[in-house]
């Protein structure tokens, strides 16, 4: 299975009679594409991700623009449609202490999103995601399937939470700062199991974070925001090399140096 | 703080303006009762025995009807806003200083006195409150002080939790540090910087506590522990009601009615001026 | 595992136990009044008065009559009521079963109400459903239970009789019951003419003993149920193409229980304080209308009687809600 082209036009939020978070923002990610898009926190970043997976919060809305994926418009459709046209896509969570249910096992966890998409029967589903364990080099997935969350660390749920969204064969995943909450040595095993297994899936993928650093080890192309516009867009190497706007040179300039980019852990 | 421009501000909150006028309403009612009442709230007129409500107001009309007694049910509510008065007042501002006082010692002195007193709150308010009631006037006898007396015993904790949290927090503030490098004695600092910043609260507390007063009084006096069945009191028209509702439903919801207007005339009052004294609201 | 938790709550829930009776045996005995003249049916003379003393061993030191009272308390003997002239054991023991009914009833509808309304508030969060539910729970918190019950009589009693308004069944029909658990018996004897009946007269004072509670569960709930759909497991389960409501019920609501039933446990022994009001005013025959009786009547060793009765009631209530704790979090269940 191959990815699909995702193209935002134009995209503007805001809160019901508040402030707007979202000024115009365009966006391309080609079919099997790793893009990035970066920015400091409040930047409207991980807004244009639940923009896209149609989870806005209460009092928050698109006022405008478009949203096109896999040849379908986003915006505009009732919530049936949209969870319908929400089957190709899925989301790795930022905190995986909170991505998963305390009171549920993993296993019913990873299925149930089979179950309804997929259509697999229980037995099936749990044939899969024992799979999918495997998959994300989890020690004793049989084990893992039938605990509780709380008796995971930090890095096996990132890689539960990563397998579930591989297991649909989505065509494009959102990864939501994925590896923010993780200790630095778990957090480089998890960028490499991601860009791993995009590459194994031809997923598409929208790189949400703030770390430039990661984006040097995994991007392709990345757009940088500033309080809800969009600043500079280029591909990644481009952009590493010579960076037009003010703010992305302030964020360079915050940062660490960095490794050649393009220099993916390989 | 209170200053005239909050009290002016606070008579543009309809819910300070709804539960003060009910409120004084109350208050006319209960301190003119002689004026007010069309009969002695205790002459009975057995040829009258539960008649209804009767609006030509003529000689011998009872407005509001008659009890079982051939009593007039609009002056005995007239005179039972004493009882509730006089318990709302009486019990609540009791209440408010016990529980108070308990809760600044608590929060401002800490350590075993913080440790002994919460501890006493957290056992004490565990007890469902009308059971209590009932269990403590039946140790310590009927009658409306006895009656006080119960409500300020139940209730004091609702006081002592609130403002112990509430010195707490002002004790953590940067004034009361200022005031300690000032070289003022705790005991200054205690009464000159943090009860008049606990007062507001209190006052909410207050209103909502008298509220409270007002059902237990009746509670107790509809089970015949307050004070004696013929005196007027809402409580006591509540049971004699209940008795008689399908004869003469009248004594009942007349009571009811004034009761109900009674609290939630006291809870508009605090919800208002918690409003207007909390400074994050406003 | 969970066996062993519920021995040591019951073991440590007998001093408890023992301290309320020493409580109450001496209140009684130190508060102002001779327990004697407490005692006294109007008009007895002066003959009367010494076979009390005698037969209640009053006339001898407060260490021996309490030995004696709880020599016979731990036999299930708790003396005579004297207003009533029967065995306060059996007395409560033919009470209590109604008392139990009511306040199952009372609580079932309690959860439900609360539920469905902090549910459903959750489910139009930030449009008007949310905000006529803080509404609706603001005004029910605002008004007692006391005026609540009264309300129903005048409104569903008397302007609109739907539901009868005194006792707990029907004193026409004769029961023919084995148990005093007379509803849950008539169910199971598919005798639902006379479940119907129960039902209708424990309608308004559960109602009436449901709401506060009920008002306080649906705005505990409702808040943590907010707490969970942020989290990131509910937004993930939305993505995943579950519903809104698949996702507050079968997701966010169990996290959600766990502190609403920290917070709102004590209301329920609350609820169960309230029978005794509910029970007076609805003329109910349970064990909290036979507690005021006996309070007005005077009635030494009933009040003590029903005040350990209740004890042991709040005792088990604080260990059913510790147990769902444990059904409810899989991280005590395990630890």
């Amino acid at each position: 299975m191959s990815g699909a082209a995702l193209d935002i036009t134009n995209l503007s939020v805001a809160i019901r009679r508040g402030p707007t978070l979202l000024h115009g923002v365009s966006l391309h990610v080609a079919p099997g594409e790793v893009h990035g898009l970066v920015g400091m926190s409040g930047a409207g970043k991980s807004m244009v991700g639940r923009c896209l997976l149609g989870i806005l919060p209460a009092r928050v809305g698109i006022t405008g623009g478009s949203i096109r994926f896999a040849g379908q418009e986003l915006v505009g459709l009732n919530e049936r449609d949209r969870r319908r046209a929400g089957a190709q896509l899925a989301l790795i969570p930022q905190d995986p202490l909170s991505a998963l249910n305390p009171s549920r096992r993993i296993v019913s966890q990873m299925t149930d999103v089979m179950r309804l998409r997929l259509g697999l029967t229980q037995s099936e589903a749990t044939a899969r995601a024992l799979a999918m364990l495997h998959e994300v080099h989890i020690r004793d997935p049989e084990g893992v399937l039938h605990r509780y969350p709380h008796e995971l660390s930090g890095g096996m749920r990132q890689r539960v939470l990563i397998a579930t969204a591989f297991a649909c064969e989505p065509k494009l995943i959102v990864a939501d700062e994925p590896t923010t909450a993780l200790d630095v040595t778990v957090q480089k095993q998890i960028l490499r199991l991601i860009r791993d297994l995009q590459r194994s899936h031809q997923t598409s993928l929208l790189f949400v974070t703030h770390d430039l650093g990661v984006v040097a080890k995994i991007c392709n192309s990345v757009t940088v925001l500033n309080a809800g516009r969009v600043v500079e867009q280029a591909p990644v190497a481009e952009m590493f090399a010579a960076p037009k706007d003010p703010y992305t040179q302030a964020l360079f300039a915050a940062t660490p140096r960095y490794d050649q980019p393009g220099g993916v852990v390989a | 703080m209170t200053t005239p421009g909050t009290l002016r501000h606070a008579l543009t909150n309809w819910r300070v303006v709804t539960g003060g006028v009910l409120l004084l309403v109350l208050l006319v009612a209960a301190v003119f009762a002689a004026a007010l009442s069309p009969y002695d709230p205790l002459d009975q007129d057995l040829a009258a025995q539960l008649a209804p409500p009767d609006w030509h107001f003529g000689r011998d009309a009872h407005a509001l009807g008659t009890d079982s007694l051939g009593r007039d049910v609009l002056s005995r509510l007239i005179y039972g806003s004493r009882v509730a008065l006089t318990v709302a007042f009486v019990a609540g501002i009791l209440t408010a200083v016990a529980g108070t006082l308990l809760g600044l010692a608590a929060g401002f002195f800490g350590g075993w006195i913080d440790a002994l007193i919460s501890r006493a709150v957290d056992i004490w308010s565990s007890f469902p409150p009308v059971l209590l009631s009932i269990i403590l006037v039946a140790l310590i006898g009927t009658g409306l002080w006895s009656v006080v007396a119960a409500i300020v015993l139940i209730d004091w904790t609702r006081f002592c939790r609130v403002i112990r949290a509430e010195t707490l927090k002002q004790r953590r503030l940067d004034y009361v540090d200022a005031a300690v490098v000032a070289g003022l004695r705790p005991r200054a600092i205690l009464w000159r910087e943090i009860v008049p910043n606990v007062l507001p609260l209190a006052l909410v507390l207050l209103t909502l506590e008298m509220g409270l007063a007002v059902v237990i009084e009746a509670i107790l006096s509809f089970v015949g522990l307050s004070i004696s069945s013929d005196a007027p009191s809402w409580g006591g028209m509540i049971a004699e009601g209940r008795e008689v509702v399908h004869q003469a439903p009248w004594v009942l919801i007349g009571a009811m009615l004034v009761l109900l207007a009674t609290v939630l005339g006291f809870n508009v009052l605090g919800d208002g001026l918690k409003q207007e004294l909390d400074p994050v609201l406003r | 595992m969970i066996f062993r938790r519920i021995l040591l709550r019951l073991l440590q829930a007998i001093p408890t136990l023992a301290g309320v009776a020493i409580l109450v045996f001496v209140l009684v005995r130190v508060v102002p009044g001779d327990p004697v003249a407490m005692m006294i049916p109007p008009g007895a003379d002066a003959d009367v008065v010494a076979r009390l003393y005698a037969q209640y061993g009053l006339d001898k030191p407060i260490l021996t009559q309490f030995g004696l009272w709880a020599a016979a308390a731990a036999h299930g003997d708790f003396g005579m009521s004297i207003s009533l002239r029967q065995g306060v054991t059996g007395l409560i023991f033919s009470r209590l079963p109604a008392t139990l009914e009511l306040v199952a009833f009372a609580a079932t509808v309690a959860v439900v109400l609360g539920g469905a309304l902090a549910v459903f508030g959750i489910r139009h969060a930030g449009r008007f459903g949310e905000g006529a539910v803080d509404a609706v729970t603001g005004f029910v918190l605002s008004v007692p239970d006391f005026l609540w019950g009264l309300a129903f009589i005048v409104a569903f009693g008397v302007l609109v009789p739907l539901f009868p308004i005194s006792g707990r069944n029907d004193p026409s029909q004769a029961l023919g019951l084995a148990s005093d658990f007379i509803l849950t018996e008539s169910f199971f004897r598919l005798r639902w003419g006379v479940t119907a009946d129960i039902l209708a007269h424990m309608t308004m004072p559960a109602i009436a003993l449901a709401l506060p509670l009920g008002a306080m569960i649906a705005r505990v709930l409702k808040s943590s149920l907010a707490e969970q759909m942020a989290q990131d497991y509910a937004l993930l389960s939305r993505v995943k193409g579950f519903s809104r409501w698949h996702v507050i019920v079968a997701e966010a609501l169990r996290n959600a229980a766990i502190p609403t039933v920290s917070l709102t446990g004590v209301q329920l022994t609350f609820l169960v304080g309230g029978t005794v009001l509910i029970e007076k005013i609805f003329s109910y025959p349970g064990i909290g209308s036979l507690a005021i009786d006996a309070v007005v009547n005077r009635d030494l060793p009933l009040i003590q009687g029903l005040i350990l009765t209740f004890a042991v009631l709040f005792i088990l209530i604080n260990l059913l809600l510790d147990l769902s704790y444990a059904m409810l979090d899989p991280r005590l269940r395990h630890a």
